[in-house]
């Protein structure tokens, strides 16, 4: 780590909202194994899952170094309680179907692009490392959901309908990405990370030609508020959480 | 298109030393696109490539296998068809 990073409980929250949020999408993610449509998408979530995994488990590291209490990637991905995960309710919801799979991917990806982008430049020089290797996953990972997206959105009146269906279900959900936050302030005003409710434009204009071109209609916007950032996460987190920590809740320190 | 089953493509990566792209497989896709999305993600996820060509297979016409004898056999006892009788300088590669 660097000298330079005051260690903060604020930091450290909006730290663990990045790696929280990539980690419960790749948990999510990793359901489909086995189960894809076909084997060649079977793979391609799996391989967004690991990607996924993987800046999770670089975010929490750093995390538990900044910490200095102990706790390894494996502590904090495993043993933590519901309300000390910091990730956005959106990625927790069940998958339901391919079309909400590949339509909440094309929106958190959308998300997750400006963000890695902003913090290619923090003051924090090894969140700016995984944040530049975390850019290219990303990358792909967008551009693969979109295709989807418009695919399905501009398809057959089914994919149509379900993928109208799914946005109808998710959008309200993406009002939380930028909802300010005091960990936003914080760690924009140390130039460690940018503050999420600046990422709007650009997330709107990856998002809404997409979607425009899926002839998918834009709900309105409701006063809805999700707060998975701050620790309150949706009915489906807990079975969530309960599958993903079974193992080292099981087996402690178990490794292999 | 037969809506239960997308088109096959045969796919050809270029390793990252390589100068030719090689086949190493097939993937099932609606497009050409998606063919190189698949592929790449079927393909080079231990790091076997740099470039991918994808090609819908109906498009590959190949020789018959019965011909073989005709199409190839007589090549065997033509040897001074081979490079083998020149000294190459050192400065040309990839032959």
């Amino acid at each position: 780590m660097t000298g330079t990073v005051k260690t903060n409980t604020a930091y450290l929250d909006y730290l663990l909202r990045i790696a929280d949020s990539s980690l419960i999408l790749g948990q999510r993610l990793s359901e489909w194994c086995g189960h894809g449509p076909v084997l060649e998408e079977d793979i391609a979530l799996a391989n967004t899952a690991l990607d996924l995994i993987g800046q999770a488990r670089l975010t929490l590291s750093h995390v538990g170094r900044l910490e200095g209490e102990g706790r390894d990637e494996d502590a904090l991905a495993f043993l933590r309680a519901e309300h000390a995960y910091r990730n956005v309710a959106l990625v927790e919801l069940p998958n339901e179907d391919f079309a909400r799979t590949v339509l909440r991917n094309f929106l958190f990806t959308s998300l997750q692009l400006p963000l890695w982008q902003a913090l290619g430049s923090s003051t924090d020089e090894e969140l700016a490392a995984i944040a530049q290797k975390s850019l290219k996953e990303t990358r792909y990972h967008r551009s693969h959901a979109a295709d989807w997206t418009v695919r399905l959105g501009d398809g057959t009146d089914e994919s149509h309908a379900r993928m109208q269906r799914a946005l109808d279900y998710l959008w309200p959900y993406t009002s939380e990405f930028f909802s300010p936050t005091p960990e936003d302030e914080a760690a924009s005003a140390a130039r460690l990370g940018v503050a999420w409710p600046t990422l709007q434009d650009a997330w709107e204009a990856q998002v809404l030609p997409a979607l425009a071109t899926a002839t998918l209609k834009v709900p309105q916007r409701t006063p809805f508020l999700s707060r998975g950032k701050q620790g309150v996460h949706t009915e489906h987190m807990g079975h969530l959480l309960t599958e993903m920590q079974y193992l080292q809740r099981t087996y402690p320190g178990g490794t292999w | 298109m037969d809506r239960r089953q997308w088109p096959l493509w045969e796919v050809f990566i270029r390793s990252r030393n390589g100068l030719d792209h090689k086949h190493c497989g097939s993937v099932h896709a609606p497009d050409a696109r998606m063919a190189l999305q698949n592929a790449r993600d079927v393909y080079t996820r231990r790091q076997e490539g740099v470039s991918i060509w994808v090609v819908q297979a109906d498009h590959i016409h190949a020789s018959d296998p019965d011909a073989k004898p005709e199409l190839f056999d007589p090549a065997d006892d033509k040897i001074y068809r081979h490079p083998t009788f020149y000294r190459l300088p050192d400065e040309v590669n990839h032959m």
